[in-house]
């Protein structure tokens, strides 16, 4: 297990290339040497405070926290969810049912992994609960958004279609199962071509860190599948979870189609 | 007197109403007004399809001590247009009635046609049994006929006409003709700005 430390000067030979993109985007007129270098600069910085509030992180084992910054994160993608929609719903719906959702598949499924599958000591070890949360967090969080914004949007598009299902007199659930099944699959598609594809086309990028890192190939394999699974089952929860409240917000009590919940 | 089939106070949306009047099944309705008054408008809320306030009932009955489906497949609103979610005709029917598909120009092998193939017509007058399948109480006609030739429209009339005769349901019938409401030998109520005018009894 050796792992090669990188120098100041390693990292400056490797923002060069960026540089030298830049330069190249400046000479041939692309216009993203502005996008590009700021970009790149949030990266740095970014990245250097994540490593020192892990690092500090790390050094304090203590459960409150850790729950402070898993709530931070929560509340990033939560808001990133939001962002990613084209309509959303009105008010504090809008971030609420993203979050909660995101919130009951991420967080429990990687308290479920740490205390009967990694079973690190103490269970919410920091090294092991912050990137399994960010990976199941980052994962569930393009599920739900691609699940919710299409939707939303096919709402939108297939009122007619709703309601002409609810004026035979289908229930609500009856009017919007097509769209259900639609959004569920658009929200998993994404997980279930990554398990296909891991190992053939990709080398997921946890894996290629821990290799990296000296870890044996088998023993990096087998976190990989761990978090595959963990993934999978979080965004499939995650995802079937703001389908069900995402969907219910669109009625209300009489059954109606509320599209002027959404903008 | 009978107690009227659909018994309508206060109604009113953000729109339209206050709107108040009563469809007895012996006495059938033609709605009309210029386009904007709010004719669909009224049919929605009757179907609930839209938030409104006011009572409605159906045959004594609120709208409110019913469950929306129940409600919507009792007192049936047909729209303009009609949308179809499924690849066939059959996959939209619960039930096949030989009689009144005949009655509109089909025999039962329409089940098996394509929804993309259909004309504007056949789908007009595919979603009417599409609805009287589901045996609605009240029907609300959204210009039920407004695309369809004299022969078709006819059809539909006595179709709609001789389906409250067997189930003893009433309606209300969404048109600008007034020679079709002297064939339907309806009552007429006008609506303006939102609401009803003052109609000719």
């Amino acid at each position: 297990m050796n792992l090669i430390y990188l120098s100041s000067l390693d990292l400056a030979l490797a923002s060069l290339l960026v540089l030298i993109l830049a330069g190249l985007s400046w000479r041939l007129r692309l216009g993203l040497q502005q996008t590009l270098v700021i970009a790149a600069v949030r990266t740095a910085v970014q990245l250097t405070l994540i490593g020192l509030v892990l690092k500090v992180l790390f050094g304090t084992i203590h459960l409150g926290w850790l729950s402070l910054v898993a709530l931070f994160m929560l509340l990033a993608a939560g808001r990133e969810v939001m962002a990613r929609q084209k309509h959303r719903y009105r008010g504090v719906w809008g971030f609420a049912i993203g979050t909660s959702s995101m919130f009951i598949s991420s967080f429990s499924i990687t308290v479920l992994a740490l205390v009967t599958m990694v079973q690190p000591d103490p269970w919410y070890l920091p090294q092991y609960a912050i990137p399994l949360l960010g990976m199941m967090l980052g994962n569930t969080m393009n599920g739900i958004s691609l699940s919710l914004d299409r939707m939303t949007s096919g709402a939108m598009q297939q009122q007619a279609i709703i309601e002409a299902r609810l004026c035979l007199g289908d229930n609500w659930t009856e009017a919007i199962a097509d769209l259900r099944r639609e959004s569920a699959r658009t929200g998993m598609i994404p997980v279930i071509n990554a398990m296909a594809a891991a190992g053939i086309v990709s080398l997921p990028g946890m894996m290629t860190g821990q290799i990296l890192s000296g870890t044996e190939p088998v023993e990096a394999v087998k976190y990989q599948i761990l978090i595959m699974f963990m993934i999978t089952a979080g965004t499939g929860l995650g995802t079937v979870t703001a389908i069900w409240f995402g969907s219910k917000r669109l009625f209300d009590t009489r059954q109606r189609l509320r599209l002027d919940r959404l903008r | 007197m009978d107690e009227p089939l659909l018994n309508i106070r206060e109604l009113h949306t953000e729109q339209i109403g206050p709107i108040a009047f009563d469809l007895i099944q012996q006495r059938p309705l033609v709605l009309s007004g210029p386009s904007g008054s709010g004719k669909t408008l009224l049919l929605r809320s009757i179907a609930d399809l839209d938030v409104n306030q006011g009572e409605v009932r159906l045959e004594g009955v609120a709208r409110d001590q019913i469950s929306a489906p129940l409600w919507r497949r009792q007192v049936a609103y047909l729209p303009a247009e009609s949308a179809w979610w499924g690849k066939h005709v059959g996959d939209h029917f619960e039930e096949l009635d030989r009689e009144s598909l005949a009655s509109l120009g089909f025999d039962v092998t329409v089940v098996d046609w394509e929804i993309k193939r259909l004309s504007t017509g056949e789908r007009q007058r595919l979603a009417l049994l599409r609805m009287l399948s589901r045996k609605p109480r009240v029907l609300l006609l959204d210009e039920p006929t407004a695309n369809l030739d004299p022969d078709k429209t006819t059809a539909i009339e006595t179709l709609v006409q001789s389906y409250c005769n067997d189930q003893d349901a009433g309606y209300i019938w969404v048109s600008h003709d007034p020679l079709q409401r002297e064939r339907l030998g309806a009552a007429r109520l006008t609506m303006q700005d939102g609401r009803l005018q003052d109609s000719v009894p």
